[in-house]
């Protein structure tokens, strides 16, 4: 018999951990959660003022401002119709930002339930995950394109064909995440005080699946933003003359030896937004990592 | 002391099925288990990694299947047709500690939650009574009520041991199976949670099964002691004597093994070879490969637990 | 005396939290002389397996800092060694084995790879003759057969038996010093007793120094002929084996003692120490058992105790006890 804990090497992980004291207060001391969370939030603020902000409406044309390099009054240049570039980017962060969002709840919420299921009623498992295995024997965005296609070309299609896209990974997260809380003893001391499934489920289970999915979630936001701006590139996402990262840049592809300014600045955004949203995730990781957290 | 023993268990055998790369073998956990616990008594269950001491505590409160043989719980069978009614309906008198405070306390649920949870779904408590409750739980575990708010993590092992142990009491139990509870805590926290078992049993009445790895804490717990190995009790024996004057070898062997913390201790000639493995256990007593004293009956015929004194019985061939 | 092959002197190690630098161990000073076997003792958060890690500097150099201190082997400090040098000495010189074999093995290697691989890295010993030593090897630390458990992998062996093969890789360079942290406390009862027995008669046969880091004080009163008690990152008391379970002078190694379970006495309660062992980051003034003292007194609470002689070879970092013991000998 193993006597846990007791004279276990003391390492500098485990001394550091620290005792009491919210997730949240140690989140705002790690610096690439506050970088990564400055810039997501300073997009979000901008996505949303984006009619106050923009100097001029998203699709107005005024062809005698065609192809201007960046300047003082357009700070990104125009594209070939003679809209301005900042603009169609502020607005393609309202799409980017809203379609990366809707992916991690609605794929988040299905990974939630169907990894929950998988795990903690075994019957309906392996229904489930062969249906997972299945779905990701496809590259993610083959899958996408697909549906998308399928579906039409609609913001609420790129939404459906990306959460089906990567649910399976978050159901694997979830499912493994599951099966190693409900060996834990405090499960089994429901179970000893006659605990229902749903009961162990909704108490035990899902709060303890929480971090790793918050975690993988978060990854989930810049794929689907990349994925996004690939889908709408490709012609099956949002369509012109709704401004999208990708469709700006796909629109600026024919002139992009001419006007390089048309494909860089949403290309930027894109960099930056990913970049971001990994260094949350990368942060979230850390904070929530159990070795990290002493007792936990 | 009634006459009715609240627990009474009869041959109880449990397999396993284990996975491996040749196939499917068959564990033995335990073959053949009898034992009984009074009202009031603490029966010490011995034995080291894979004796079956574990899954025997298990069994009986419905947290593994038996395999096969009875387990009585205040007279009703749980392991009968209809043993999971039989189960509910002494659901809210038995209660388990495990052994590892820090797995069995679910790190996202405030102390007062759970220590509240056994009385939430049993239900039929109002708000007012269910609080005023916890807070008698923490009292009488000696936690302040102020822990109420408060997450696992801002406890120590010793602490989480107390939350436990509250939480396993909310429902007014009237037997608790201990596992090991005291095995990861350090020495000076050992002594404290062994001494509030002990009051909590004096006060409350409490029947236990204390399940350990040696023999050292259960002296101090226990009124009788079992000592079990490869998946069979080989002696039982009231305290005094099994520690005085222990009749199997194995339990010799096992009351040698406890370090003294006393320089001047001569050590007893250590017992040599390990546990044999439980997917093939060997024929005969399981204890003849490290036992001085076997001869040839011991690798042929396995010993049954017999009667070998007032109020004990032993499973040994030497004895017969 | 002689110096001593091992001798941690005002050691201090720090680890980095979140909100700056937390002392793991203070000021602990101890030595281990050729052919000694010294005993640490102490609860969780004693800081006796972050002493024992820092003699092979084992920690991770980014969170840890030792501000002060020294840790003199044959008189040369590790603190300053080259980089090379410790790698020699690591393995070579001073072994350590661990509480859990099984993270200490590599599970895709069988024992006999495993072995080998410390041996052409010390010893430069290859093909036949590292595995002549390696049978060898395996002989000395009694596993049965061992011709063909080394072909093994460790997850086909027993707890006990990983532990064996963990001190046969631990010896194959025939260290001059030897640190178990924990050896035998995932293991049960009677392979405790054997592993015990095999390091007994192996620092005998191959005239070892052991530094044998324990929370069970049977394990040291059986195995060390020195005891080094710690509470808190504090080396409390320091004694031969049979002065401290005889005349213990610290309140905690009293109250350490008087813990243990007996096997012998069916006394209705176990005797207990108050109070709980403070975390790392917790601060408190004067002397770090005095909230859980039975016998604190006011002055305990103000100024940190230093370790004072009590007697030939026993010290105690508890002044008021001293000065009771003096007068009581007077």
């Amino acid at each position: 018999m193993t006597d846990v804990g007791i004279g276990a090497p003391a390492t500098a992980a485990a001394i550091a951990a620290p005792r009491g004291h919210g997730t949240l207060r140690r989140l705002l001391r790690h610096r690439s959660f506050l970088i990564g969370f400055t810039i997501i939030a300073l997009l979000a603020i901008l996505a949303l003022l984006a009619p106050l902000i923009a100097p001029v409406d998203p699709s107005a044309m005024r062809v005698r401002f065609r192809f201007r390099p960046p300047q003082a009054a357009f700070w990104f240049g125009t594209d070939q119709f003679g809209r301005d570039i900042f603009t169609r980017v502020l607005y393609g962060t309202r799409i980017s930002l809203f379609v990366g969002f809707a992916v991690c709840v609605v794929s988040g919420l299905c990974s939630a339930i169907l990894g929950v299921i998988a795990a903690q009623f075994r019957r309906l498992d392996s229904a489930i995950m062969r249906l997972m295995d299945a779905l990701m024997s496809f590259p993610a965005i083959l899958l996408a394109l697909g549906i998308a296609a399928a579906l039409g070309p609609r913001v609420s299609s790129v939404i459906i064909a990306l959460t089906v896209a990567y649910i399976p990974a978050g159901v694997r997260i979830v499912r493994a995440a599951a099966l190693t809380v409900r060996e834990m003893d405090y499960v089994q001391a429901a179970q000893v005080s006659g605990a229902s499934s749903l009961r162990i489920v909704l108490r035990h289970i899902l709060p303890n699946c929480f971090s790793p999915l918050l975690v993988h979630l978060t990854f989930i936001f810049a794929y689907a933003m990349l994925a996004e701006a690939a889908l709408s590139f490709l012609g099956v996402g949002i369509q012109p003359p709704i401004a999208s990262w990708g469709n700006i840049i796909a629109e600026g592809r024919d002139y992009a030896t001419q006007a390089w300014w048309v494909m860089l600045f949403p290309g930027i955004a894109i960099s930056l937004a990913a970049l971001s949203l990994n260094l949350l995730g990368d942060a979230l990781g850390d904070m929530l990592d159990p070795r990290l957290k002493g007792g936990e | 002391m009634s006459d009715q023993p609240i627990v009474e268990v009869r041959d109880l055998r449990k397999t396993f099925s284990v996975k491996h790369a040749g196939g499917v073998s068959t564990l033995h956990a335990l073959s053949g288990v009898n034992f009984e616990i009074m009202r009031g008594e603490t029966l010490g269950l011995v034995g080291e990694s894979g004796s079956g001491k574990t899954t025997a505590g298990r069994i009986l409160v419905g947290l593994v299947p038996a395999g096969s043989g009875s387990v009585r719980l205040f007279g009703h069978d749980i392991t009968g047709a209809d043993g999971k009614v039989q189960l509910a309906k002494v659901r809210t008198r038995l209660q388990f500690v495990f052994q590892d405070p820090y797995a069995s306390l679910n790190p996202r649920m405030r102390i007062g939650s759970a220590i509240a949870e056994p009385l939430d779904i049993a239900g039929g408590l109002s708000r007012k009574d269910r609080n005023d409750r916890v807070a008698e739980l923490l009292d009488l575990v000696g936690l302040p009520k102020t822990s109420i708010d408060r997450y696992p993590h801002e406890f120590s092992g010793g602490q989480r041991q107390r939350i436990v142990i509250a939480r396993a009491l909310a429902l007014n139990p009237e037997f608790v199976v201990c596992d090991e509870p005291v095995s990861a805590l350090d020495v000076s926290m050992q002594a404290q949670i062994v001494n509030l078992l002990l009051d909590l049993q004096d006060r409350l009445g409490l029947s236990y099964l204390f399940i350990a790895h040696d023999l050292a804490v259960v002296r101090a717990v226990s009124t009788r002691v079992a000592v079990m190995y490869a998946g069979s009790i080989v002696e039982t024996a009231p305290k005094s004597q099994i520690y005085s004057d222990p009749q199997h070898p194995y339990s010799r062997a096992l009351l040698d093994a406890v370090p003294r913390a006393d320089p001047d201790y001569v050590r007893h000639p250590v017992v040599s070879g390990e546990v044999p493995s439980l997917l093939d256990p060997p024929p005969g007593c399981s204890f003849h490969p490290r036992c001085p004293f076997a001869f040839e009956r011991c690798r042929v015929e396995v010993p049954i637990l017999k009667e070998s004194g007032p109020d004990r019985r032993v499973a040994c061939h030497l004895f017969a | 005396m002689a110096v001593p092959l091992l001798s941690i002197r005002n050691l201090t190690v720090q680890f980095r939290v979140d909100t700056g630098w937390v002392t793991a161990i203070d000021d602990v000073s101890l030595d281990v002389g050729t052919g000694d076997c010294v005993g640490v003792v102490g609860e969780s958060g004693s800081g006796k397996s972050v002493t024992a890690l820092s003699v092979l500097q084992l920690h991770d150099r980014v969170t840890t800092r030792m501000p002060s201190g020294s840790i003199l082997y044959q008189g040369d400090d590790l603190l300053r060694a080259k980089g090379s040098t410790m790698r020699r000495i690591r393995g070579s010189e001073i072994a350590m084995i661990f509480q859990d074999p099984m993270s200490s093995l590599n599970p895709v290697l069988t024992v006999a790879d495993q072995i080998s691989e410390t041996l052409r890295q010390h010893q430069g010993l290859t093909g036949a003759a590292a595995r002549k030593r390696v049978i060898e090897l395996l002989g000395l630390v009694r596993i049965p057969d061992a011709a063909r458990r080394a072909d093994d992998y460790p997850h086909r062996l027993s707890g006990g038996m990983r532990q064996r093969v963990m001190i046969a890789m631990a010896i194959a360079c025939k260290p001059r010093l030897l640190i178990a942290d924990e050896p035998t406390t995932a293991l049960d009862v009677t392979i405790q007793a054997q592993i015990l027995e095999l390091l007994r008669d192996l620092r005998r046969e191959l005239s070892m120094s052991v530094m044998l880091i324990s929370h069970d004080l049977g394990v040291i009163a059986e195995f060390a002929q020195r005891v080094v008690v710690m509470y808190a990152g504090r080396v409390v008391e320091d004694a031969p084996v049979t002065q401290l379970f005889r005349r213990p002078v610290h309140p905690y190694t009293m109250g350490l003692i008087a813990a243990v379970p007996a096997l012998d006495s069916d006394a209705p309660r176990l005797t207990t120490i108050a109070g709980r062992i403070p975390g790392p980051q917790e601060i408190i003034p004067g002397c770090r058992f005095s909230p859980r003292c039975a016998l604190v007194l006011q002055g305990c609470r103000e100024e940190p105790p230093s370790m004072q002689m009590v007697s030939d070879g026993q010290s105690a970092r508890c002044p008021p006890r001293i000065q009771v013991l003096d007068v009581r000998h007077v």
